[in-house]
This record gives structure tokens, sequence and C-alpha cells, in this order.
């Protein structure tokens, strides 16, 4: 099979002089490196400069709530069990009286827990879920921790806010993630 | 010599000291900068603008890592190896004339180190001291990869150390004087520098020089596919910096060699034209010091030059094998220089300088009839 067409045959036939002189192939090597030399470089200046990775990245998870604002997870555990890294843990609670303008279901994740150094960001609990409660934003990535108490996420951190929420567009006009100023060749 | 003539020349050596440092360890980041862009990326640019701050960085690190010496070591050769190869990678710039002359009041002081009749020794002892660096390091490391190493650059250097030398002796004839100035003076017009005249001798020595100064491709002496690190394998600290610092001298030495022996040295064309017009315009001694320095300008912008072609060098060409390095150092260089300096004489006698063009054009010739007589090579249809 053919890859591409730019393959080489090999061959041991005697060199010719030019060949074994080296400098006609030393020359042509240097004039492809310079080539080069001048040529526009790809990198991205990753920290100040990000690439839009696409409506499909798996970053930061979020706790989804629903057009009322109700919180959608329902605390059945599938995404505990459909999780590889065992990264989720969470206690469930029934629903009381007069909170059903907090939570959809009659009942609620009271702890819900993401242990982001488990995490692999494999996206299975987001398939997982039944009621379309976790997702992982594309827009957001988890920030980077020193300290080990920093690294499991709870509801506080995962819920979503009414006031942001998070829609996952297909054809997103979002270049960069919003939360970063998106400098463009900041430095060379 | 008075006091002010001292002063004057110990300020040139100290400048000559700084600047020979300072360009070593810019050619360090250099280096990181040109294998960058060379390969698509954009190098070192986090510390200060640019990354300009990235060598002084790099000495940071050098200095707060562990001094080690390895128990079974010869402790102190194993101190004195590096300082040997700083020592004389520091030691050659002192014979090389970066410019002219500094005039003032009646005197005339050489923009040198010091100015020896026998320049070109000096710089032949010093640089074969150097290798004792390496060796001497190599062998006190008691590790059977650093003595390897410190042997390959020992033979290496001592093959292409004869083709070197007669490479120049071609030059030395020419001039007649061993005298680094002496020699950079004979190229004061443009078509009479040696790039000219021994268009052959310049390809052997640059080669030489390569391998002089262990860069890719003749870097087998720290050859890491091979030799874990080579002869610097058991070296940690400023020891390893010391090491690679004296390798970028070295390559700012043997870059400033080329061009003093090859490039006119701080000869531009229509220098005369230029120098007489400032001597005119601004006096004697204003004009003449301001032609100096454009004079020694030029000169580092030889020199830089070959420092980038070194870098550029090195990031194209892969390493050689031994026997290759070995092959082309005896069987193809030494035969070569030495034709080269039997055409330059026969030329000599007749007065002719461009004598050794006769070498290349009787090479493109061969080169030309061997290709065309080659058997073509019928390109295979790859299988589907
Ligand atoms: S993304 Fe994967 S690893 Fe992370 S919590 Fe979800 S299922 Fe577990
Ligand atoms: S996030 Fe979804 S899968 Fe996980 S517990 Fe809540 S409802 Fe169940």
């Amino acid at each position: 099979m053919q890859l591409t067409n730019r393959s080489k045959q090999v061959s041991n036939k005697e060199m010719t002089l030019a060949e074994k002189m080296y400098l006609p192939a030393i020359v042509g090597g240097l004039a492809i490196t310079i080539s080069h030399f001048f040529r526009k470089k790809p990198t991205i200046q990753y920290p100040e400069v990000k690439k839009y990775l696409g409506p499909i990245y798996r970053g930061h998870h979020i706790l989804k709530r629903d057009e009322q604002g109700r919180e959608r997870c329902t605390a059945c555990g599938l995404c505990a069990v459909a999780c590889p890294a065992e990264a989720i843990s969470m206690v469930a609670a029934e629903r009381k009286k007069g909170e059903e303008n907090l939570y959809r279901e009659e009942k609620y994740a009271a702890v819900y827990e993401i242990n982001m150094l488990r995490c692999i960001f494999c996206g299975l609990c987001e398939e997982a879920c039944p009621k379309q409660a976790v997702y992982l934003r594309h827009d957001l990535m988890v920030p980077v921790f020193q300290e080990r108490d920093e690294v499991i996420y709870g509801k506080d951190r995962l819920v979503e806010n009414m006031n942001d929420r998070y829609i996952r567009v297909a054809n997103s006009e979002v270049q960069a993630t919003p939360t970063e100023p998106s400098l463009t060749r900041a430095a060379t | 010599m008075d006091l002010t003539v001292l002063l004057v020349k110990g300020i040139i050596i100290l400048v000559i000291f700084g600047i020979t440092l300072l360009i070593a360890t810019y050619s360090t980041y250099a280096e990181r900068k040109v294998a960058a862009f060379l390969q698509d990326r954009l190098g070192p640019n986090r510390a200060g603008p640019w990354g300009l701050l990235q060598p002084i960085a790099d000495a940071g690190k050098m200095f707060f890592k562990e001094d080690f010496i390895p128990s079974q070591a010869s402790k102190w050769l194993f101190i004195l190896g590096p300082c040997l190869a700083m020592l004389t990678a520091l030691m050659s710039s002192a014979v090389i004339p970066f410019g002219d002359s500094i005039r003032f009041d009646n005197y005339s002081i050489p923009v040198q180190g010091i100015e020896i009749n026998i320049g070109v020794l000096y710089i032949f002892g010093v640089v074969s001291l150097g290798v004792y660096g390496i060796m001497v390091g190599g062998w006190a490391s008691n590790n059977k990869f650093s003595l390897l190493g410190a042997i390959r650059a020992a033979s290496q250097n001592i093959s292409y150390e004869i083709a070197l030398g007669l490479s120049m002796i071609a030059i030395l004839m020419m001039t007649g004087s061993l005298s680094v100035r002496a020699i950079v003076d004979q190229q004061a017009s443009f078509f009479e520098w040696n790039i000219f005249t021994q268009p052959l001798g310049f390809v052997i020595f640059l080669t030489c020089a390569f391998a002089e100064c262990n860069r890719t491709p003749f870097d087998l002496p720290e050859c890491e596919t091979e030799l874990v690190g080579g002869y610097h394998t058991e070296y940690s600290s400023m020891k390893l910096g010391f090491y690679l610092f004296a390798e970028y001298i070295n390559m700012f030495v043997s870059s400033a060699f080329v061009s003093a022996l090859y490039f006119g040295g701080f000869h531009y064309p229509f220098m005369n034209e230029v120098g007489s017009a400032l001597e005119r315009s601004m006096g004697a001694i204003t004009g003449h010091n301001i032609a100096t320095a454009i004079g020694f300008v030029v000169f580092f912008g030889k020199i830089f030059f070959f420092i980038f072609f070194f870098m550029w060098v090195r990031w194209t060409l892969p390493r050689f094998r031994y026997d290759q390095l070995m092959n082309l150092g005896w069987k193809t260089l030494i035969p070569l220089s030495i034709l080269n300096v039997v055409i330059t004489g026969a030329g000599l006698l007749y007065n002719f300088k461009y004598a050794t063009w006769a070498i290349v054009i009787v090479m493109v010739l061969m080169v030309i009839v061997s290709g065309a007589r080659a058997p073509k090579r019928e390109a295979i249809p790859q299988q589907v």
C-alpha cells in the first residue's frame, strides 16, 4: 500500500563522485534548513494564546440545572459506576417539602464530589448520566492546583451558575476559552 | 611603553576577554534559538524579552546542581579537566587581531591581545592543548564511556590537526609570515582574501575546524547514542558547565580564526577609501580610530556569521560514523591538503595566486563526468 508519493526507493548502487564528496548534498541540506529558518512558526504561545479545541473537548465538569434552575442530578450513582477512575462520590438525600424549586427529582445529591486528581476526563460520566445532569465543558479547563485539598471539587464548584449558563454549541463562536485573554503572539 | 600605553593595552585585553565570555554565553542562547528556528519552533522566549535572560537562568541552574565527584575518580584530575578545557579555550583568542590600531598622541596600539610573530603557531599549540582537557576529564572519571569519549576526542583531534595545519601551510606560504596580523594585512584588497585564493584550503580548514571543536557532524566524543554523554558523562554542575562553555568559546575562536585567515579579518571592500575619507574629515587621530571601530564591527559581523554557520551545520547534518570520520580525515582531507600545498607552491613560482582554482575546476569536471557516466538509477515502482 502506498501512503504517500514522497517515498524514495533505497538503492545500494555505487555512489558517484559527487555523492562521495558529500559537499553537494551538504549544500542541499543547508538550503533546506535555512528555508525553514524563515518560515512562519506554527507555535501557539500556550498560556497566553489558546487554541479553540472544538465543541467536544472534555474539560471542567459541570452539574447542570434545568430551565427553572433546579438541579438535574438525582444521585442515581450511575456516573460513579461508569467512572473508570473512581473519581466520583456522592451522598444522596431526599427532597423535603418546599425544596421543589431546588431539585428536580425527589432524590438529590446532597454531596457530589469529583476528585480531579483521579479524573482522566474520559467523559464516561457524561455518557452514563440518565438525567443529563453532568457534562464536561468544552470551554473551560480544570485549573492547575498546588495543594491536595484543592483537588476534590464539591458541589460549590460543580453546580452550574444560573447567571452564566453553560451551552454547548456545536458551531461555536468561541475561538478561545472565554475566561482567558486571547492574546495573539504575545511573546515570540 | 609608558603607563598610558600599558593601560590601553590592559583595557583592550580585558575587553577582548569580556567579549569572548559574553559571546560564548550568548552563543548558548543563539544555539537554542537557531536550532528552534531551523526546526520551525520559537526557542526559549520566557526568561526576559525574547528569552534574553536564558543564559543567566541556565548558569544559575548549573550553579545550584550538586557538584558530584565519583568516589573512584581521580579527584584532582577530575577537577583539572574542565579547568584545562576552559583555560585553553580562553587563551587562544589572545593573538587574534580584532581591529587595526588605536591611535592617540604619538602611539599606535594594535587592537589585539598580544602581537607575536608566531601567532599561528601559538594558536596551534593552544588548540592541541585543548584536547587534554577532554582527555584528562574523560580518563579521571573512571568510567568506560567517558574514557571512550576521551579516546575518540584525542584521535579525532590528532587526525584533523594534520589536515588543518596543511591547509594553513598554503596560506603561510603565500604570506611568508606566521603572524596572524600579517596574514590579515595581506588580504587588504577584496579579491586577495584567502577565500578567493585558497577555496579548497578554506573548505578543508572549515571541516577541520568543525572537527577540532567537536561540533556536529564530528561530535563523536559526546555521542549520546553510543557513549551516554561521552567524556562528560560523570560531570555535573559548573564543571559540566565549563566543558560546555569551553565548546562555545572554541567555536567563537575558530570563527574568529576562519574569518581572520580566509575572510580578510577586519578588512572590508573600499576600506582604504572609507579610512582616508574619515581621516580627512575628522583629523588623523579620530578618523583613524573610527575607521578602526568600523573594521572591528565588520570583523565581528564575520565572526557572527561563522558562529551561525556552525550552528546551521549542526542542525542540518547527522553525525558521522567513526570509521567515516577517520576515512574522511586521513584518506581525503590530508591528501587533498597536500595537493593544495603543492599546487599553491607551483603557482607561487610563477607569481600566480589563484592556482588552487585548478584543483577546484578539475574536481568539478570529475564530478560532472562521473555523474554523467554513472548508471541511471531506475525507480522501481512500488508494489501496490
Ligand atoms: S470524566 Fe471519566 S474519569 Fe472523570 S469523573 Fe467522568 S467518568 Fe470519571
Ligand atoms: S450526575 Fe447523572 S449519573 Fe451521576 S448521579 Fe447524578 S443523575 Fe446519576
